[in-house]
């Protein structure tokens, strides 16, 4: 049954459980770190991690592929051309709007 | 310095605040519509910062699923944030503190992480605190204006708003592999990886958290091994 006292019970678990993820390591690794594959690794890591986490799950992300689709290639052509963090999610955003409005429409 | 360190990270904190008002308002939407109250809405917000984790945590919240299945959606797709921290780790200036750590770990989201790796220089504590701030107003004030006014929303701004998180990714990864060749085949290889465990059937049973860890690690592993990276890139 879902309550109020649950809430809380919920709340801790899944703040505490998302806090030690981030904090353990944090703590833990003070040393800097010299090995050359490990650093080679930690490097590639931001750039792998948000490629997944984007492809293929933004095709999904919108009403139908083909809007998402339109979405993800504008913010590519925006990110090409060095727009900043809001600027590609704006376009990209917009570019989602009014390719659902042409369908809708059409 | 460390008022110039905190302004300097504010700035550079400004438009991840505004994208996570974007995502986060899609997020209250959604966990208002789970049935959850806009108040309960805004304290997961405020608690966890992150938009994976709180997404799957609203229906087992709402639909009253067991303690344990939280636990361990919340283990698998946070996970990656294992992984972040220890790279942030080595990111941070010697004058950042035992407890400061405690502090900036709590901040440690994708788009917060992505913009402190991509400074030149190693960052203070006071950096970080600037940089977490406007990030985390946006996320909780998203959060809220979603959960109160989202319903009277037309679908199709709602389904827009979807791809702003993404967008923010590609904003961050596009200029890097467009300069240099082995992070782009690295990030080819990551995607080739997250699609089979999408579209293949035997795959398609790994938890989507897992899925992240795995593709990360073997392609950023791989890629550490046929092209490790000289003192110069890494800084």
């Amino acid at each position: 049954m879902f309550s109020t006292q649950n809430f809380i019970i919920y709340l801790l678990l899944c703040a505490g459980v998302t806090y030690l993820i981030r904090m353990i390591p944090l703590v833990l690794f003070r040393k800097k770190i010299e090995n050359k594959f490990v650093l080679s690794f930690l490097y590639y890591v931001p750039y792998t991690v948000l490629s997944v986490i984007t492809v293929p799950a933004i095709f999904y992300a919108t009403s139908s592929y083909i809007t998402a689709a339109i979405g993800f290639i504008t913010a590519i052509i925006a990110a090409l051309y060095k727009g900043s963090l809001v600027k590609v999610a704006a376009l990209s955003c917009l570019a989602v709007l009014i390719a659902e409005l042409i369908i809708k429409y059409l | 310095m460390k008022k110039q360190d905190f302004i300097k990270g504010f700035k550079d904190g400004m438009p991840i605040g505004i994208g996570y008002l974007a995502v986060s308002f899609a997020f209250g939407i959604f966990a208002v519509a789970n049935g959850l109250s806009v108040a309960e809405s805004l304290l997961i917000s405020m608690t966890n910062l992150t938009s994976a984790g709180q997404l799957a945590a609203v229906p087992i919240i709402a639909g009253g699923g067991a303690f344990i299945e939280l636990v361990v959606a919340q283990l698998i797709i946070n996970l990656r944030y294992a992984l972040m921290s220890v790279s942030l780790s080595q990111k941070l200036d010697k004058s950042v503190r035992g407890f400061e750590r405690f502090l900036i770990a709590f901040g440690n989201t994708d788009e917060i992480f992505a913009v402190a790796m991509s400074k030149s220089q190693e960052v203070t504590s006071h950096y970080m605190y600037g940089l977490i701030l406007s990030p985390y107003l946006g996320w909780s004030l998203g959060t809220i204006l979603g959960a109160v006014a989202g319903d009277i929303l037309p679908a199709i701004i709602v389904s827009a708003l979807g791809v702003a998180i993404y967008g923010m990714f590609v904003a961050i990864v596009v200029p890097v592999i467009k300069t240099e060749k082995n992070t782009a085949l690295c990030v080819l290889l990551a995607v080739a990886l997250s699609c089979a465990f999408r579209y293949i059937p035997v795959l398609k049973v790994v938890p989507s958290g897992f899925v992240i860890i795995i593709c990360a690690v073997i392609a950023s592993a791989v890629f550490a091994v046929i092209a490790p990276i000289t003192q110069k890139e890494g800084n």
